[in-house]
């Protein structure tokens, strides 16, 4: 019984095992090393005006990217830079930090300082230390002096108390191997670490004598335990994030896992004896930073390269990439499989044995079709290759899975070459169509009634004709290169009615053979009952399969019986997206034709006529002995009567204004302030003429 | 002859009539007179429009709707105050002729406006 239970038991963790395998291998992806787009990307992305950058800190960032990245570009920079540098490292007001970008920046300019201007502030500097309370007041200074003792190496610049230094940052240090940015702090943080470590590696280099051995490894042991923290991609690459995300000085993971990989490196290269790292964590982290690819803004692109600039060169292991310069392998061009080993930066690896360890279909994982192929390697391109087509590899869609040895076997402890590197490798070939023919058969007997032999290498105008009692049938073959039968993801035959209606049957395969049957009786009510000329047209496509093609066959008449009464109409075809899209019918607008005019003679005619009454009308009075003795005579009331006249002529104006152009509000503004002044002037004159016709009437 | 003498007799008949009414009229003070000829002036103007409108078709409509209104209207407003000032009309015996004329005068102001407006 326990027996039993304990083999189940290890049934299970066989089984766990076998499954994480399996999730490691289903992603497998390239990493190239740094190419000439990091260099495009770097001038885009640092591009200055006339020079200048907006600090310091950024005028490094580009400097140094430019520098890893061989790209010239100093001679532009330091005309505006160089006075900077000099004004920040005279001024008494810069503060650590601003010293720390200004040498940086000098460092690879090369300004011209002079020795004495260094010796002043590295004194500075050093009183900063004695009393420093963060990790950034240890971090910037004692950079700042190591690039001054670098700057000017015979001047001798000793930290005279490098104990004490060095057990004040490892005061901030935590159990878990992060650190605290100042001692009042409880706050941890993974980019912290890497300032500390680099600090650290400036106080070992600045050191009088020796440090205390015990407290090197004990800064040893807390980078052990920072790499516990470590996260994994599925891709295998490796990085560092920060625990807590809401801290002031959070950084992302590039940041973060740059700086601790500049703090690692650093702190490597100053201490005797070997970090004990796994070198698969090393090239983890320099996987995460070509996984990256090209990076959108300045910051993350020099984080990227001065990481890997740092792996390319340090002293715990230098990572070697494995990276294949083409993955789609044509059996038609006898291509090469070519595989190259190059550090991040890509320069050449020492002298290494590529192996193909295994090679399988992506579609049956257990069954490997190549094991343990050596490489052979070409030092004048510096390519292993290997030769597929003597080995048998048909095509179709692989994993490769390459192991990286080095023939040096004592370089092992210099460079991590990693397990085995998992490559999708798509091999591609030329497939052979034969022995294809349609026919139509008898219902019943099955007997062949037309059969016609088809060439697929080119378009088919056939002509067949069948009624729905009868069969459609088409057969071909395909083959690989190498004779095996070739399964190509589509094989559709399509049927296409005059009006537009398509149907579309996958062509399965039996054996070697591929061959579909249309048995046309049991078609009718999926073709709609539609007679007529149908068009054939037969799609083989496959990624791997250089000669995928198209072909119309031709047509077949078909004669289907007439559609009873309940029988489904064809759907209504998609409109042409163009005719949806395209321009529209231009709409003719309809005027209304315009009114019958009358000729202009007449009209004028009786604009005439209209003035005849009004002669007739002055003709009258003239006859009627009228008189304007009544108009006042006197001045004031002959004033008003005057006005009042006016005032009716003036309103009969506004008329006529009001006809022509003035809108309504407008007239009505004018007619206000004119009524006023008519009832006034009228109401005078009136009274007046009542009041003498009264006097008359007494008299 | 009796036949004769009857439409003889009608025609003087008619003669005695227009003479009658013509003396009877001469006697109308002349301000009425003028109002009166006025009035047939604008009487006569809106006929040749109506005239005017019968030969060549209404289709400014409005605007021949604003002419003959404008005459009718100003002849109503003459013949009202025609009745107002006339002495024989004793209902308006108190009302002074300059205050019937005042008013034709408002009258006659808000008419235009409103055919102005209508006129288009």
């Amino acid at each position: 019984m326990a027996r039993n239970i304990v083999i189940v038991f290890l049934a299970s963790i066989l089984f766990f095992c076998f499954s994480s395998i399996s999730i490691c291998n289903a992603t497998s992806s390239i990493f190239n090393p740094v190419s000439f787009e990091h260099r495009s990307a770097a001038l885009e992305l640092f591009s200055a005006t006339d020079g200048s950058f907006t600090s310091l800190e950024e005028t490094y960032e580009a400097l140094r990217t430019f520098q890893i990245l061989g790209v010239e570009k100093k001679a532009e920079i330091s005309p505006v830079a160089c006075p900077l540098v000099v004004e920040t490292l005279t001024s008494p007001s810069s503060n650590p930090e601003k010293l720390f970008n200004a040498l940086r920046v000098q460092q690879i300019l090369k300004c011209g300082v002079d020795a004495d201007l260094f010796e002043g502030v590295a004194s500075k500097l050093e009183a900063v230390i004695k009393d420093a309370s963060s990790l950034l007041d240890f971090y910037h200074s004692v950079g700042s002096l190591v690039l001054i003792k670098n700057e000017v190496p015979e001047s001798n610049i000793v930290l005279g108390d490098a104990d004490s230094t060095f057990h004040s940052i490892k005061a901030l240090s935590q159990s878990d191997g992060r650190w605290r940015y100042g001692y009042s702090g409880a706050e941890s943080s993974t980019y912290a670490a890497g300032l500390a470590l680099e600090a650290l590696a400036g106080v070992v280099s600045l050191a009088s004598s020796e440090l205390d051995e015990s407290m090197i490894v004990t800064v040893k042991n807390d980078i052990r335990k920072l790499f516990d923290s470590l996260e994994k991609y599925d891709d295998g690459s490796f990085y560092f994030d920060e625990k807590v995300v809401d801290t002031a000085e959070h950084q992302n993971a590039l940041s973060t896992t740059s700086s601790v990989v500049r703090g690692i490196t650093s702190f490597s290269a100053v201490t005797p004896g070997k970090i004990d790292i796994p070198g698969d964590k090393i090239l983890g982290l320099a996987k995460f930073f070509l996984g990256i690819e090209v990076p959108g803004t300045a910051k993350d692109l020099f984080n990227q390269i001065d990481s890997l600039a740092c792996l390319e060169n340090n002293r715990v292991s230098i990572p070697l990439i494995i990276s294949l310069p083409a993955i789609v392998l044509s059996l038609s061009r006898k291509d090469l499989l070519k595989v190259q080993v190059k550090t991040v930066l890509g320069s050449d690896a020492p002298p290494v044995t590529v192996k193909l360890v295994q090679a399988y279909k992506t579609s049956a994982k257990e069954t490997p079709v190549l094991e343990n192929q050596e490489l052979k390697f070409d030092p004048k391109s510096s390519i292993h290759h290997l030769d597929l087509l003597p080995l048998g590899i048909d095509i179709g869609n692989y994993i490769f899975v390459f192991r990286v040895l080095l023939q040096d076997p004592g370089q092992k402890q210099i460079y991590a070459t990693g397990g085995q590197t998992h490559i999708p490798v798509y091999v591609t070939g030329f497939i052979t169509v034969d022995s294809a023919e349609i026919a139509v058969l008898d219902n019943d007997l099955g007997s062949i009634e037309t059969k016609k032999e088809l060439d697929l290498s080119k378009e088919n105008i056939l002509s067949l004709s069948a009624n729905h009692l009868q069969k459609l049938r088409l057969s071909f073959q395909l083959t690989s290169p190498l004779g095996h039968l070739f399964k190509p993801h589509q094989v559709f035959l399509k049927l296409r009615h005059v009006t537009e209606v398509e149907h579309i049957f996958v062509v399965g395969n039996s054996g070697k053979r591929f061959e579909i049957i249309l048995d046309f009786l049991g078609l009718v009510e999926k073709f709609y009952y539609l007679s007529g000329r149908y068009e054939m047209q037969l799609t083989v496509g496959d990624s791997a399969m250089e000669n995928s093609f198209i072909r119309g066959l031709g047509q077949v008449e078909l004669d289907l019986p007439e559609a009873p009464e309940k029988a489904t109409r064809p759907p209504p075809q998609p409109v042409d997206p163009y005719t949806r899209y395209g321009p529209k019918e231009e709409i003719m607008h309809i005027f209304r034709a315009p009114e019958k005019r009358p000729p202009q003679e007449l009209s004028l005619i009786f604009l005439g006529l209209t003035v005849v009454p009004f002669l007739l009308f002055l003709v009258g009075l003239l006859r009627l002995g009228v008189n304007l003795k009544n108009f006042p005579t006197s001045a004031i009331p002959a004033t008003f009567a005057f006005l009042f006249h006016a005032g009716l002529g003036a309103v009969l104006s506004l008329y006529l204004l009001f006809w022509l152009k003035l809108d309504l509000f407008t007239t009505l503004k004018a007619l206000g302030f004119l009524g006023v002044f008519l009832f006034f002037v009228g109401h005078r004159t009136l009274s007046h003429l009542a009041s003498t016709a009264a006097k008359l009437k007494a008299a | 002859m009796a036949k004769l003498s009857s439409s003889s007799s009608t025609t003087s008949d008619a003669k005695a009539l227009f003479q009658t009414l013509r003396s009877a009229y001469s006697a109308t003070p002349i301000n009425l007179k003028i109002i009166d000829l006025y009035v047939i002036f604008a009487i006569l103007t809106a006929l040749i429009q109506v005239v005017y409108m019968a030969l060549v078709g209404s289709f400014p409509f409005n605007s021949f709707l604003s002419g003959v209104l404008s005459c009718v209207g100003t002849a109503v407003l003459a013949v009202c105050l025609r009745i107002q000032v006339n002495k024989e009309n004793k209902e308006f015996k108190d009302l002074p002729p300059e205050r019937a004329f005042a008013d034709f005068v408002l009258c006659n102001l808000v008419l235009h406006l409103v055919i102005m407006n209508f006129l288009g």
